[in-house]
């Protein structure tokens, strides 16, 4: 066998991966982009869990990464409902314009 | 016939219950006569227990109709005595208080109208049937602690009725205003009052007249004891009988109806202190202090309010400061250890001053009358504006004469017969006091002598007096009444027969009976002839019209202001102690209360308000920023857990 990439390597880019997720959604206006940034955070998770599924020659990570999909993907369809919603009041899908409940 | 004497105090107590709850639905007339026949029922027992006494070879008894305290050592009960001092005042009281009471179904019926209130009028005789129900509750009491319910008792009802036009007066306030100073006055006596309670307690563990008599000889007494008794008993007295120096309540008093005048500030509330200070004579008699300082209160007492009754022209306030001078008499009398002449003067002076007052009311009317058939303005009660009267008031001219000499002490009239008694205790037992009372009834019988004339005589001076109408039959027939009394009273203790004098010898063991004097009596009605003749010299040409100075003025010069404006004691008290106390209250009412306790848990509320607003701000409505701090506090919790293995 040829040696494999360290695991930590992986675990590396998925720290990056996170990050630029969690600057996206800190830093963008665009709804849309929010909802990207919050899929590329759940998908750096699902390559953490495959990189130690394969160091550790168990299944349970890969299937887990099942799981998350499905759940990013309902939310994914509840947030695009919500979005459309909120476009058709206000005509725009600016985040920071959504602030009217505050003290 | 003992045992009906509860129903002396439970009687007039119903008259004043059913008048107070029902007494809208009867209606003023069947309202005041239930009071009047009430007040003729505590007369009835009162007589009923004279008969007991005199069936009972004059020994007292004492009646128990419950226990009222009971704790420890410490025993009261509601229990009346009844020996011939407290029958003494039960008659008086009731009996008096009876012709007053008919007096006042004339004289309140043209008040309430006068005063545009007719709805007022069965108030009145609430307020004076549960005055009489005090008054007798003090009398008939067998302890201190009786005594002083009923004392505090009357002192509410003189508030209230002294009050009773409480919208009225000086600025609409006048009348409240005499009513509160009354109460305050008298409630500093009471202290007094309380304090030698307490004493008395402390030393005899008893508050019944009996025990504490009982124990005086068993009891072992340090010398303060009882001069401090004494002494503070005779501030609740100076207090309650308007003397030196509490005295000042009385002339505002005069702001009540006239009926409530001669009731309460001349014939029974004001001569409670007298009786109590004749019924703890055993304990003066050990205090020699005590009666030397009571005697000189009351001497200067006399002679202070006797030389302020002169420059009066306030009919009201003539008779005011006179009863307080006779007070003082009376007051002198007790404290030379004559009882009996004090009592003796109690009674006469109840019937002639009622008579007095009364009378005044009377003369105060028809001017009103006058003053309403002449349309005219002018103060009723001002003797200036008097005069004439004689040819008016037939009945009320008379009576008004009787009791007037027999104030200045006139023989063959009770007065004469009782301020002789005084006199004589006080010519035995203190030479210098003598002279003081001597002077004092000189002032008496001058005053009277000038309120006579400016009253009565000269030409009528406002239309007022000139159309004056006399009173009523059910104002003058109690007039006349006390009028007969005022005469015929010395006979209770003419010289030689003493019927008084053995009478209260039942309960105040024995008396000396003083021989009566010639030098003595003569000089006193020489003197008071004196004092009308100089009286009718300066006062029968005078005051032509209501405008004119008084002759006195002239002739005092400075010293009749100072006589006019009552030596200005209530100016002294108000520099001394009523603006100083105002000025405290408003200090604790506005800067503690109000600024500091209610600002303090003001702020409080404010500050829960402001830290509150504070937290608020905290939340814009930005998901982002909320997003940030959630991110913000999940690096927090990785460091620790990263720092902290």
């Amino acid at each position: 066998m040829f040696p494999l990439i360290p695991t930590s390597y992986f675990v590396a880019l998925s720290g990056i991966l996170f990050t630029l997720g969690v600057v996206g959604v800190l830093t963008r206006r665009n709804a849309i982009i929010v909802f990207m940034s919050v899929e590329l955070m759940l998908n750096s998770a699902n390559l953490a869990f495959v990189a130690f599924a394969r160091q550790f020659m168990d299944v349970s990570g890969q299937v887990f990464v099942f799981f998350v999909m499905v759940v990013a993907a309902a939310e994914v369809a509840v947030g695009l409902a919500l979005i459309v919603t909120i476009f058709r009041t206000k005509k725009s899908i600016n985040v920071d314009e959504i602030s009217q409940l505050k003290g | 016939m003992f045992s009906l004497v509860p129903l002396i105090i439970f009687i007039p107590l119903a008259g004043f219950a059913i008048n107070a709850l029902f007494g809208k639905q009867l209606g003023g007339q069947r309202a005041a006569l239930l009071a009047v026949v009430a007040a003729a029922a505590s007369f009835g027992i009162a007589l009923a227990q004279y008969a007991a006494l005199a069936g009972n070879g004059y020994h007292a008894e004492t009646v128990l109709l419950a226990e009222w305290i009971h704790i420890g050592d410490f025993h009261v009960e509601w229990a009346f005595l009844v020996d011939t001092l407290s029958v003494t005042m039960m008659l008086v009281v009731s009996g008096v208080g009876t012709l007053i009471h008919i007096y006042a179904l004339g004289y309140m019926r043209e008040d309430v109208h006068h005063n545009h209130d007719e709805g007022r009028y069965t108030r009145f005789f609430v307020y004076l049937n549960l005055f009489l129900a005090s008054m007798l509750v003090l009398v008939t009491g067998d302890s201190f602690l009786t005594l002083f319910v009923g004392w505090e008792g009357v002192g509410l009802c003189s508030y209230l009725l002294i009050g009773f036009w409480f919208e009225k007066g000086e600025k609409n306030i006048g009348n409240a205003r005499a009513a509160m100073k009354a109460f305050v006055v008298n409630r500093i006596g009471d202290f007094g009052l309380m304090l030698a309670m307490f004493l008395i307690f402390w030393t005899f563990g008893s508050l019944t007249y009996a025990e504490v008599f009982e124990r005086l000889e068993t009891v072992r007494l340090e010398e303060w004891v009882i001069p401090a008794i004494t002494l503070l008993l005779l501030l609740g007295a100076a207090g309650k009988s308007a003397q030196v120096p509490l005295y000042v309540w009385l002339p505002d008093a005069m702001a009540g109806p006239t009926p409530v005048s001669a009731l309460i500030h001349a014939a029974t509330m004001v001569t409670a202190g007298i009786y109590m200070i004749t019924r703890s004579h055993e304990l003066y008699a050990l205090a020699e202090i005590s009666m030397n300082v009571v005697a000189w209160v009351g001497a200067i007492t006399a002679i202070l309010a006797a030389t302020i009754a002169v420059a009066q022209t306030d009919i009201k306030r003539v008779l005011a400061y006179s009863t307080i001078s006779q007070l003082g008499f009376m007051i002198a009398a007790v404290g030379l250890g004559g009882y009996v002449a004090g009592m003796f003067h109690l009674v006469t002076h109840a019937f002639f001053k009622a008579l007095l007052f009364l009378g005044s009311g009377s003369v105060i009317q028809a001017m009103e009358r006058g003053a309403h058939h002449a349309h005219d303005h002018v103060d009723p009660q001002d003797m200036r504006n008097m005069g004439g009267l004689w040819g008016r008031l037939p009945i009320t001219k008379w009576v008004y004469l009787i009791g007037a000499l027999a104030l200045a002490g006139l023989p063959p009239l009770s007065g004469f017969f009782s301020k002789d008694e005084i006199l004589l205790d006080a010519f035995k037992h203190n030479q210098a006091i003598y002279w003081v009372l001597v002077v004092a009834a000189f002032f008496t019988a001058f005053y009277m002598g000038r309120q006579l004339l400016m009253v009565f005589f000269g030409q009528a001076r406002t239309p007022s007096a000139e159309h004056a109408a006399e009173s009523p039959a059910v104002m003058t027939a109690p007039l006349i009444i006390l009028a007969v009394l005022s005469v015929v009273a010395g006979a209770l203790n003419w010289p030689g027969l003493h019927w008084f004098t053995d009478w209260l010898g039942h309960t105040l063991g024995e008396h000396e009976i003083l021989e009566f004097n010639w030098t003595v009596a003569g000089l006193s009605t020489g003197l008071a002839l004196l004092a009308l003749g100089a009286a009718y010299a300066l006062y029968s040409r005078a005051f032509q019209r209501a405008e004119d100075k008084d002759p006195l003025e002239s002739l005092l010069g400075p010293v009749f202001g100072w006589l006019r404006n009552k030596w200005y004691v209530d100016e002294l008290y108000g520099f001394l102690f009523v603006k100083p106390f105002n000025a405290l209250s408003h200090l604790t009412a506005r800067a503690i209360d109000l600024g500091g306790i209610d600002m303090t848990f003001t702020n409080f509320g404010e500050l829960a308000r402001e830290v509150g607003r504070g937290f608020s701000r905290l939340q814009r409505g930005y998901a982002r920023s909320y997003a940030l701090v959630m991110f913000a506090g999940v690096v927090l919790v990785l460091a620790m857990f990263l720092v902290f293995r």
